[in-house]
C-alpha cells in the first residue's frame, strides 16, 4: 500500500515494543492493533472512501455509510446487542456525559435523585457534580477495602425518587469487576436507569446484554487496540431508555449525537470490537499468566500491599503501593517502564489517588501506588525485566527513605507525631 | 515535571546518603517534613570543636527535586561554619537546582533542614555542658 | 470512483497529513495525559498541533481548544458560553449551519430567547439587520464566516463591533473559511470561532473552538483536565496531528489555492451562465473560491443529483447533514429564494485536486442531463 507502517505483523510489533520504556500502562491507552490500522487505511487514502457518511446524493457518502453500519454491527456484536443500539461518540468521556446528563435531563421529572460510587472514573463523577449544581441530588457510595461495591448498600441508598445508577464494570486504576448484572436486577425491577461505564471491561470481560439488565452503556475504542478519539453509547430499546442530546445539529445518530461521522476511526473501533470478541479468551489466558509472574516475582518485597481484590479482577491490572517510598521518585526511577500512578487523567496533578483513598489507603501509600497494565503485546521478558527493575529500585530509593529506617529500628512512622507541613 | 540536568544528576546520584548516630554528642540531626505533605528530610552533620562542620548526610523520602535539594544541601555544608551554613537561604539551593516553580518548597524544606540540625546540634551541646 | 465536487461536505486527506498522523497510528500511540515518555510524546504532538491550527487563524495557542469536530465546537461555544450566563437572549443568522441552529434552539427550550438575524437577498447580513435584531438582553451572537451551501462570506469585523457595543459576545462559524480565505481571529473582533479539520483536507474527527480567554465557559464534556479543564476525554492524537498539519499546508498553500480554485471557479460559473434558465446563487456578494450553488428553474434538483451521480460526478444540494431531506435548503429560502427554484439548486464545491477538465466534463454532463430532463419526460434513469 506504499505506508510499510501498517503492514507490521504482530512479531513486528512485538519488536517495536522490545524497545525502552517497555509498556505497561495499557489501561491508559493501548496501541492501534496493526489490524485495525490496516482496515483504517482505505478510509484514510485521499484516492479512495474519502465520504462524509450524511452524504445522500452519491457513491461516497453512500460507501462511508455502509462502512459506519458494519462497523456498528461489530461493535453491537461484541456486548450482545442491537446494532441500532449503539450511538456513535467522541470516547467513553462524551459517552459518560452523554448517558448521565443526557438521562438525568431526559427524565429530571421523575426524580431528582442519582446513585454512583466515588471510585467512578472522573467523567462520570465530574458530570453527576454537574448535574448537582443543576439542582438533582448524588449519593457516593463508598466501595468495600477490596474495591467492589456492597450490594445491600447500594440497595439500600435507592430511594423512591432514585433515577439512574451509575456504575462502572471494571475500575479503570484497580482492575475490580463489579457485578453489573445483580445491579441489573435491583435497579430494573424499581424501573430505575442503570448506566454502566464499561471502557475497562469490553474486550476484557465478556458482556451480554441480551442477560445483563444495564440501559446504557460507555464503551471505548484506544483501550482496546482502537483509535482514540471514538466511542460509543449503547441506549438500550427494550425496554426503551430515551436520552437528551447534548450535541445537538444535523440529527445524525437517530437526533441523539450530531456531527460528521468520523468513518475511519469507526472503521477502526469495528474491527478492534471484532478482533476482540474472537481472540478475547485466549488472550485473557495468556495476560493472566503474566500477571501471575509478575505478582509472584514483587510478593518477597517487604511492606507492599495489593490494592483491589484480586480474585474479582481482570488479569490486566495489578496495583500495588510500596511502603515508604514516595510516589513521584518512584515513577522517576521506573522511567524504562512506562506505568502511571493513579489514573492517567489525574497524573499532572500531586493529589493523591482518589480511587486508593476511597478504599481506605492512606494517603502516603496512595502516593506510591503503581499501576502495571498489562496488555497484547505484553511478554515474558517484560515481566521478567519489570520485576528486577522493581527490586532495585525499591531497594535504592528505601536505602534514601528516612522513614524505611525507622520501620527498620522498629518505629512506626505512622504514629510518629509530625511537625505540621 | 521537568528537572534540569543538576536535578536528576543528584536524583540518580545522590551525594553522602547515610545516617550517623543521633546520640554523638558532635552530631546534630534534622527531621522535617511529614509523610502526609510528601516529603520528609533527615539532615545530619557533624561539628568539630571550632564549630565547623565536617560531615554532613541525609536520608529523604519525597520527589527528585528533595532528594536533589537534600544532596546539594549535604555538599555545601561540608566545610562550612555553623554560622555562615545558618545564613543558607533556600532561594541559592532553588536557583543552584533550577527548580520548577511548583518544586520551591523541596528547597524551602531543605533549609528547615540545615536549621533543624543546626539547633539540634547546639541543643545537644548544652545538655552536654 | 466518479469525480469529487463536493468539497464543502467533506474533503478527502491530503497525502502528506496522512503521513504526518501514521505515526501516531502505530508506535506512538500514548496517551498525552501520561507522565511517562511515551504519553509526553503523544501531549508534544498535541501542542504542535495547536500552534499550527492557531496559525491558521491567528490565534494563540492558548486560545485553541480542541473538540472532536465542528459539530461539537459549535455546541460548545453557543451551550457553553449560554451555561455560564445569566438566562438572556441569542441571536444568530437565519443561513447558520444546523450545528448552531439546533443548540440555539436547545437554549430556547431553556428558557432563552431565541433572536434570528435576517440576510438579504445575496445571503448577507447586513450590519443594519444585526442592529435591528439585537436587544439589551442579547448576550451572544453567532454569525458564519462562510455559508456552507452559498459560499457567501460575511463582514464579521463590522458585525462582531456592533455586537460588542450591545454587551454581547460574537461566534462565528469559520469552518467552511479557514483554509479558503484570510481568517484572523484577534482582528476579525469575535471572541468564539469555530474550525474543522474535515474541510481542509484533514481527517474527520477534530475541530476546534477559539476562545477569548476572558470569556467564562462551562464545558461540554465533563470529567478530565484536559483542554485545561474546557474539553475532557482523552486526545484525539491521530486525528489532532493530521488537523495540525492540515492547517499548516492550509496557510502556507493559502494563495495559490484561492488562485486556482478562483480560476475554475470562474471558469465553471462562465460556462453555467451560459446555459439557458441558471440561476446563480449570492453571485453579488463576496464568496468563498470553492463554492458554486446554482439551481435550474423547471428541473428537480434530485433529479439532476441522481443523474449527475450516475453519470459520474459527486455533488450535493446543499448541506450533507440534511441531504436526503426533501426540504429545500433554508439558506436558500432565508434569501428570498421561491421554494421551487430552491428545490432545483445545487451546489458543486470544488477542491485542490479538480482540474479544467473535469469542470469541462461535468459542463457537458450537465448540458446532457438537462436536455434530457427537459425534453420529453423527466423521467427518472434512475
Amino acid at each position: 500500500m506504499g505506508y510499510p507502517v501498517m503492514n507490521m505483523t504482530a512479531t513486528e510489533m512485538n519488536q517495536t515494543f522490545r524497545k525502552r520504556p517497555i509498556y505497561l500502562d495499557y489501561a491508559a491507552t493501548t496501541p492501534v492493533d496493526p489490524r485495525v490500522a490496516r482496515k483504517m487505511m482505505a478510509y484514510l487514502t485521499p484516492d479512495t472512501e474519502f465520504g462524509n457518511p450524511s452524504s445522500r446524493s452519491h457513491l461516497y457518502g453512500w460507501h462511508a455509510e455502509e462502512a459506519v453500519e458494519a462497523a456498528r454491527q461489530q461493535v453491537a456484536a461484541l456486548i450482545n446487542a442491537d446494532p441500532k443500539e449503539i450511538v456513535w461518540t467522541s470516547g467513553a468521556t462524551e459517552s459518560d456525559n452523554l448517558a448521565i446528563k443526557g438521562a438525568a435531563h431526559f427524565y429530571h421529572n421523575k426524580g431528582k435523585h442519582l446513585i454512583t460510587c466515588k471510585t467512578e472514573h472522573m467523567a462520570v463523577l465530574d458530570s453527576c457534580r454537574q448535574l448537582e449544581q443543576e439542582g438533582f441530588e448524588v449519593t457516593y457510595l463508598t466501595p468495600e477495602p477490596s474495591g467492589l461495591i456492597d450490594l445491600n448498600k447500594l440497595a439500600a441508598a435507592l430511594r423512591e425518587d432514585t433515577l439512574l445508577v451509575s456504575i462502572m464494570h471494571v475500575n479503570n486504576e484497580i482492575g475490580v469487576i463489579q457485578d453489573i448484572e445483580a445491579i441489573g436486577e435491583l435497579t430494573r425491577a424499581r424501573g430505575i436507569i442503570f448506566h454502566v461505564d464499561a471502557a475497562q471491561s469490553a474486550g476484557k470481560v465478556p458482556i451480554d446484554l441480551g442477560r445483563m439488565k444495564v440501559d446504557l452503556m460507555s464503551l471505548s475504542a484506544h483501550k482496546i487496540y482502537g483509535p482514540k478519539g471514538i466511542g460509543a453509547l449503547y441506549v438500550r430499546r427494550q425496554p426503551r431508555v430515551r436520552i437528551e442530546a447534548q450535541i445537538h445539529g444535523g440529527g445524525h445518530e437517530r437526533g441523539m449525537r450530531s456531527g460528521t461521522l468520523p468513518v475511519h476511526q469507526i472503521v477502526g473501533m469495528g474491527e478492534a470490537f471484532r478482533i476482540a470478541k474472537e481472540e478475547m479468551r485466549e488472550e485473557n489466558e495468556h495476560i493472566r499468566q503474566l500477571r501471575d509472574r509478575l505478582l509472584a516475582g514483587l510478593q518477597d518485597i517487604e511492606e507492599i500491599y495489593l490494592n483491589g481484590d484480586l480474585e474479582q479482577r481482570v488479569p490486566h491490572n495489578l496495583n500495588i503501593s510500596f511502603n515508604y517510598v514516595e510516589g513521584e521518585s518512584l515513577i522517576m526511577a521506573l522511567k524504562d517502564i512506562a506505568v502511571s500512578s493513579g489514573s492517567a487523567c489525574t497524573s499532572a496533578s500531586l493529589e493523591p489517588s482518589y480511587v486508593l483513598r476511597a478504599i481506605g489507603r492512606s494517603e502516603e501509600l496512595a502516593h506510591s501506588s503503581i499501576r502495571f497494565s498489562l496488555g497484547r503485546y505484553t511478554t515474558e521478558q517484560d515481566i521478567d525485566y519489570t520485576i528486577d527493575l522493581i527490586h532495585k529500585k525499591i531497594r535504592k530509593l528505601r536505602e534514601l527513605s528516612p522513614l524505611w529506617e525507622m520501620h527498620q529500628q522498629g518505629v512506626d512512622p505512622a504514629k510518629v507525631e509530625w511537625a505540621a507541613h | 515535571m521537568t528537572y534540569s540536568d543538576k536535578v536528576l544528576d543528584h536524583y540518580e546520584n545522590p551525594r553522602n546518603v547515610g545516617s550517623f548516630d543521633q546520640n554523638d554528642p558532635g552530631v546534630g540531626t534534622g527531621l522535617v517534613g511529614a509523610p502526609a505533605g510528601g516529603d520528609v528530610i533527615k539532615l545530619q552533620i557533624r561539628v568539630n570543636e571550632d564549630d565547623v562542620i565536617v560531615d554532613a548526610c541525609f536520608k529523604t523520602y519525597g520527589c527528585a527535586s528533595a532528594i536533589a535539594a537534600s544532596s546539594l544541601v549535604t555538599e555545601m555544608l561540608k566545610g562550612k561554619a555553623l554560622a555562615e551554613a545558618q545564613q543558607i537561604k533556600n532561594t541559592l539551593i532553588a536557583e543552584e537546582l533550577a527548580l520548577p516553580p511548583a518544586k520551591i518548597g523541596c528547597s524551602v524544606l531543605a533549609e528547615d533542614a540545615i536549621k533543624a540540625a543546626i539547633a539540634d546540634y547546639r541543643n545537644h551541646k548544652h545538655e552536654i555542658r | 470512483m466518479s469525480i469529487y465536487l463536493d468539497h464543502n461536505a467533506t474533503t478527502p486527506l491530503d497525502e502528506r497529513v496522512l503521513e504526518a498522523m501514521l505515526p501516531y497510528l502505530s508506535s506512538r500511540f500514548g496517551n498525552p495525559s501520561s507522565t511517562h515518555t511515551v504519553g509526553r510524546q503523544a501531549r508534544a504532538a498535541v501542542e504542535q498541533a495547536r500552534e499550527q491550527v492557531a496559525d491558521l487563524v491567528h490565534a494563540h495557542p492558548s486560545q485553541v481548544v480542541f473538540t472532536s469536530g465542528g459539530t461539537e465546537a459549535n455546541n460548545l461555544a453557543i451551550k457553553g458560553y449560554a451555561d455560564s450566563q445569566e438566562t438572556g437572549a441569542i441571536a444568530v443568522s437565519a443561513i447558520e449551519h444546523s450545528s448552531v441552529l439546533a443548540p440555539a434552539a436547545s437554549l430556547g427550550r431553556r428558557g432563552w430567547q431565541p433572536q434570528e438575524i435576517p440576510v438579504d437577498g445575496n445571503g448577507t447580513v447586513s450590519t443594519e439587520a444585526l442592529r435591528a435584531t439585537l436587544t439589551a438582553r442579547t448576550r451572544l451572537v453567532s454569525v458564519m464566516l462562510a455559508n456552507n451551501e452559498s459560499g457567501v462570506i460575511q463582514d464579521i469585523a463590522a458585525l462582531a463591533s456592533i455586537a460588542r457595543e450591545q454587551g454581547a459576545v460574537f461566534h462565528t462559524d469559520a469552518v467552511q473559511a479557514a483554509g479558503r480565505l484570510p481568517v484572523d481571529f484577534s482582528a476579525c473582533g469575535a471572541q468564539l470561532m469555530t474550525v474543522s479539520a474535515h474541510k481542509i483536507y484533514g481527517p474527520k474527527g477534530a475541530g476546534a473552538l477559539i476562545v477569548d480567554k476572558s470569556l467564562d465557559m462551562t464545558p461540554l464534556l465533563h470529567g478530565g483536565e484536559q483542554e485545561k479543564g474546557r474539553r475532557a476525554g482523552t486526545e484525539n492524537v491521530a486525528a489532532l496531528v493530521g488537523f495540525g498539519k492540515a492547517a499548516e499546508l492550509a496557510r502556507q498553500e493559502l494563495v495559490s489555492r484561492m488562485e486556482t480554485l478562483g480560476g475554475l471557479k470562474a471558469c465553471l460559473e462562465e460556462r453555467l451562465a451560459q446555459l439557458p434558465g441558471v440561476t446563480i446563487f449570492a453571485q453579488a456578494g463576496p464568496r468563498v473560491a470553492t463554492t458554486t450553488f446554482f439551481a435550474t428553474a423547471g428541473i428537480d434538483g434530485e433529479a439532476l443529483l441522481l443523474n449527475l451521480d450516475q453519470a459520474g460526478f459527486a455533488v450535493a444540494s446543499g448541506a450533507a447533514c440534511e441531504s436526503g431531506h426533501q426540504d429545500p435548503s433554508h439558506v436558500l429560502l432565508a434569501m428570498g429564494v421561491e421554494r421551487d427554484l430552491a428545490r432545483s439548486a445545487l451546489r458543486v464545491s470544488l477542491g485542490i485536486s479538480n482540474t479544467q477538465q473535469q469542470i469541462d466534463d461535468f459542463i457537458e454532463a450537465l448540458t446532457a442531463i438537462r436536455q434530457r430532463l427537459c425534453g420529453g419526460s423527466a423521467r427518472l434513469t434512475a
